[in-house]
């Protein structure tokens, strides 16, 4: 049998009518099946946006933190001529090595106002730190320092000696140097740090938990949203959504390194 | 009238042994000896980018260091200039940002900007100023590197073998620039080479050096500035 290629033009009605009959079927699939995941998807919104938001305004709180505790703790690290420096650095990494829970309990140890120092710590500053967002941001951001000390020590290191030295010969006192040459030279290395730290803080979980508490609509982050979601008869759409959500964060972070390097 | 420089250290690293001692006055003095003889070593203690074991070194006057009394001014505060073999251009700035950072008698950034513009026009190196020193070739880097060294209005200013690493037309149109440029702008210079033709070229006074010594001084005649530079040593010993 030989095909020939037919234009609408050489259709007959028959055809016409089921091709037409075809198109609007599927266009009221569609339309259905858009607007009973949209009615989800707002459904949902409302469950989720909490969680999505307080993570970002946690990440980015504890990435700012860890950030700049990371680069001046690296500089220090890198540029200090004092014994014992890799064991402040195997100190400062011991979040990458214990596990998160452990990590939790240290921090509410050191931040629950019914321990000693937590007490002390209240006292002195008037604020509670555990079971509100700003434990969340401090579990994070112990979470997310390791990253940005090693990664912040290894970029400086790497940095020109020589460099520096042509700036002290220009005059610049140490602090320039720092800010204007070697601290720019190192930015790459910094910047992916930083991003590594993000990430780790957008989806730290254990130290969250035990620090933050998992309260909805308070301390509920995306990385505690996904484990209650299972809890819901939706859990599928919710954790589809969750998960897109996580990647939307992700991409930003990742977006944010690399317009910072 | 105070010298640029007076110096007389010792400093010992591993095997090598410098020990040295000389004067520097007005114009261009080149420290000339093979690789290893220890100039560039001089130069880094003048810097005071390291520490001699011994000795004194003043710049105009000032004691910068002196290791029996424990004086040690910082490199910033020495008032140099420096001019590296390679430049040492900070790669993340353009070249006039790289001039401009090394202005200290203008406060504001508009005001030392165009004190470091006018140093790359004597240089000839404004066409190239916003570009970044590694889209320029090794002369004009170097050119940007000498508009450094000087814009900062130093007491002295110092240049480790600045031609070495170029091809010899650029090396002769550079020595002209060099010396026209450190002549004018009045700043007491010292300069390191191997290359004697460089040495007689640029110098007026010539302190050679071998193993870590002094081996002699010599003032160059030239005929287009018959003087000698004021307070320049009587010759001493081959050069």
């Amino acid at each position: 049998m030989k095909w020939e290629h037919k234009t609408g033009r050489d259709l007959d009605n028959k055809q016409k009518a089921a091709a037409v009959s075809v198109v609007v079927l599927l266009g009221f699939g569609l339309g259905f099946g858009a607007a009973h995941l949209l009615e989800g998807y707002i459904a949902y919104w409302d469950i989720v946006s909490g969680p999505f938001l307080l993570s970002l305004r946690v990440t980015l709180a504890a990435g700012a933190i860890a950030g700049t505790t990371g680069v001046a703790s690296g500089y220090v690290l890198a540029k200090g001529r004092f014994p014992g420096r890799d064991v402040l650095e195997t100190i400062g990494s011991l979040p990458i090595i214990l596990p998160p829970t452990v990590v939790g309990y240290y921090l509410l140890e050191v931040l629950s106002p019914g321990t000693r120092a937590g007490g002390f710590l209240t006292r002195v500053t008037g604020h509670v730190f555990v079971y509100n967002a700003s434990g969340c941001v401090i579990a994070a951001a112990v979470a997310a320092y390791p990253f940005c000390l090693r990664a912040a020590r290894t970029a400086i290191e790497g940095v020109d000696p020589l460099l520096e030295q042509a700036a002290r010969t220009m005059g610049l006192p140490n602090w320039r140097v720092a800010l204007q040459v070697t601290l720019p030279l190192a930015r790459r290395g910094i910047a992916a740090g930083l991003t590594i730290g993000c990430a780790r803080a957008l989806g730290e979980y254990g130290a969250t938990l035990m620090v933050g508490g998992d309260i909805n609509g308070k301390t509920r982050t995306l990385s505690l949203a996904v484990l209650d979601s299972f809890t819901t008869p939706e859990r599928d759409t919710m954790l589809l959504i969750l998960v897109l959500m996580a990647v939307i964060a992700m991409t930003g972070i990742g977006l944010l390194g690399r317009s910072r390097a | 009238m105070t010298p640029a420089l007076e110096l007389a250290v010792a400093r010992r690293i591993g095997e090598f042994d410098l020990d040295v001692a000389f004067t520097v006055e007005s114009g261009i003095s080149v420290l000339f000896g093979p690789s290893g003889a220890g100039k560039s070593l001089t130069l880094a203690l003048i810097a005071g980018l390291m520490r001699p074991d011994a000795g004194t070194i003043a710049i105009n006057g000032q004691v910068v260091t002196d290791c029996a009394r424990r004086t040690y001014v910082t490199t910033q505060k020495r008032r140099i200039g420096m001019v590296f073999q390679d430049g040492l251009l900070l790669p993340h700035r353009s070249a006039l940002d790289n001039v401009a950072l090394a202005v200290r008698q203008a406060s504001g950034r508009q005001a030392r900007r165009a004190i470091a513009r006018s140093w790359l026009e004597r240089v000839g190196a404004e066409r190239f100023a916003d570009r970044r020193p590694g889209s320029l070739s090794g002369g004009q880097r170097q050119r940007v590197a000498l508009a450094r060294g000087l814009a900062g209005e130093p007491a002295l200013v110092l240049l480790d073998e600045p031609l070495s690493a170029l091809g010899s037309d650029v090396r002769q149109e550079l020595r002209k620039l060099i010396r026209g440029v450190i002549m004018s702008s009045g700043v007491p210079a010292v300069l390191v080479t191997h290359d004697a033709a460089e040495a007689e070229e640029l110098g007026d006074v010539i302190i050679a050096y071998d193993h870590g010594r002094v081996t002699g001084t010599r003032l160059v005649e030239r005929p287009e500035c018959p003087e000698r530079p004021q307070g320049a040593p009587e010759s001493t010993g081959p050069v």
